[in-house]
């Protein structure tokens, strides 16, 4: 029988430490709404969604309310945009015209974000992928609730590098596109390289080929859960410190195979996975940066922190695992720098740097992700950024992405507001040395040995 | 049996208890068992209930006990004992 103690631990995690369900995400196939018109596709995209999805957002607040669990965001990822409309898109403004129909479903059905509006491009581009990948700025600037990702590599193909060329430009555009709003269009396109098939985090969700026709992803959170935990063991050893974040991470998951459960049997539509990601929001107490603070760092970015991100993302990954019975997606730390206060103290007070970043994004989910950099940073030196990234997920096998917003018109010291959960940002500098010589060449970086590990 | 967990927290004043046992009556919710603490004169309560052979929607029950609590100045919250079992038993 429950007794009182665990029942106020519960409780107390929800309403004091930000414990939340961060997303259900529904996964949903469009690969037979594709025809020879744009009309009738977006026709079938839509009717699609409808029958599908049409109960998601009432399931997710009827299950919140039964259960007292904050389900923050309900959202729905697609199959990649460029294969369901590659028979019937000619041009860009095809693409556009599909993204419209896709975010005016989504305002129907009330869901926060709809993700898949992406290319996957690891070893070279269709016509459709160059089509909607050109597509891209002109889709989020006209467009509220969609998400786009390309993906540019992969550990067994290598790495693209005319799409990383053209997704540096994309990037660029994107911002010249929406400048009006701080270039928010660059908050929902993300560059991925080893991109999972059931992420159920914006902005890089997608429903892969690899998927069912329908399927119910749960993201979890909980970084103030841990840090509270981590509050109580200051000056235990490791073993003591591992052995707290994997049970709380094993309890803050559990909640998660619950809630997706329960929409799987509700909505009848299977389960997918648990993300095991911990992801933090602007929300004071709700930070990552908070609990690599709390390991012992005064900031985010000083010596040790990768070191002690690393320690944090397995022991979530070893605590979660046991806690649900199927585990995808990105599972692991975010360490956005605008979504979480604690990353930009941290940036403000100089410790934390774009360099850094990448060095931490080499033992955690996911990659550069959140940052504002100057606006008249060349689209070169993006794809350059974007290339760096990629070859980390490419050689180390794992999920690696930028997210990087060039605001137009802002420099380093300005500070820049997204506003809600895309929180705010100082603009970051970056390395100003040039790389277009290397951007420029044609073709693609051949796939990495998988021998001889060093 | 469908069993749900109904905690009250806030500051001890007469009649909580029977408050809340009145509204869990009139909606057939069969109170399995009850254990409270009273921490600085902070009451904290947990009753474990059985609601299957309540009528009334979920939803209603959550709603009305939330409103008794905001009427007595209290935090009551009404949920389905599930979360609290994942979460501490494997």
């Amino acid at each position: 029988m429950l007794n009182i103690s665990e029942v106020l631990e519960t409780n107390k995690m929800i309403q004091d430490e930000n414990l939340d369900v961060r997303t259900i995400t529904m996964g949903v196939s469009l690969l037979d709404c594709a025809d020879a018109g744009v009309g009738a596709t977006c026709e079938k995209i839509r009717a699609k969604i409808l029958r599908i999805a049409g109960g998601l957002v009432r399931t997710g607040e009827d299950i919140s309310r039964e259960f007292g669990i904050p389900i923050v965001n309900k959202r729905i990822s697609i199959t990649p945009i460029s294969l369901v409309g590659a028979s019937c898109c000619r041009t860009p403004g095809d693409y556009v015209t599909i993204a419209r129909t896709l975010d005016r479903t989504a305002g129907e059905l009330g869901v926060n974000f709809l993700g898949g509006y992406s290319a996957i491009v690891s070893k070279g581009m269709t016509p459709s992928d160059e089509l909607l990948i050109r597509s891209i700025p002109e889709a989020l600037a006209v467009t509220e609730r969609i998400c786009s990702s390309v993906n540019v590599g992969s550990t067994k193909t290598g790495l693209d590098m005319d799409a990383v060329r053209l997704m540096g430009e994309t990037v660029k555009a994107t911002a010249e596109r929406t400048k009006d709003r701080d270039s928010l269009g660059c908050a929902k396109l993300v560059v991925l390289c080893n991109a999972p098939d059931d992420n159920p985090f914006m902005a890089g969700a997608f429903h892969g080929v690899s998927e069912a026709d329908a399927i119910v992803n749960v993201g979890v959170s909980g970084p103030g859960v841990v840090k509270y935990v981590l509050e109580q063991m200051r000056g235990a050893d490791f073993e003591t410190l591992c052995e707290t974040i994997k049970k709380t991470a094993f309890k803050i998951t559990r909640v998660g195979q619950l809630v997706a459960q329960e929409a799987s049997r509700r909505l009848g539509v299977p389960f997918g996975i648990i993300d095991l990601s911990l992801a933090p929001t602007p929300a004071v107490g709700d930070s990552v940066a908070d609990i690599l603070k709390e390991i012992g760092l005064e900031q985010p970015g000083a010596p040790g922190t990768t070191a002690a991100l690393a320690m944090l993302n397995d022991q979530v990954k070893k605590g979660g695992v046991m806690a649900s019975s199927y585990v995808g997606g990105l599972s692991g730390a975010f360490i956005p720098v605008s979504e979480d206060q604690g990353m930009i103290d941290a940036v403000n007070a100089g410790a934390l740097t774009i360099e850094k970043l990448e060095a931490m994004t080499c033992v955690c989910s996911v990659g550069l992700d959140m940052i504002a950099i100057p606006g008249d940073t060349p689209a070169a030196t993006i794809s350059g950024i974007i290339a760096d990234e990629a070859a980390i997920g490419m050689v180390n096998q794992k999920t690696t992405a930028v997210r990087i917003i060039p605001v137009i018109g802002k420099s380093v010291g300005d500070t820049v507001e997204f506003g809600g959960l895309l929180g705010h940002a100082p603009v970051m500098p970056v390395n100003r040395f040039d790389c277009t010589a290397f951007i420029s060449r044609k073709g693609r970086i051949p796939a990495p040995i998988h021998s001889f590990k060093n | 049996m469908k069993k749900a967990i109904i905690t009250v927290v806030g500051r001890d004043t007469v009649g909580i208890l029977a408050r809340v046992c009145t509204f869990l009556a009139e909606n057939q919710a069969n109170i399995l068992d009850i254990s409270q603490t009273v921490v600085q004169d902070y009451f904290n309560m947990m009753m474990i209930v059985d609601t299957a052979r309540s009528s009334t929607p979920f939803a209603d029950l959550v709603g009305g006990l939330d409103g008794i609590g905001k009427e007595l100045g209290l935090q009551i919250k009404c949920q389905k004992s599930e979360i609290f079992e994942k979460m501490h038993r494997i």
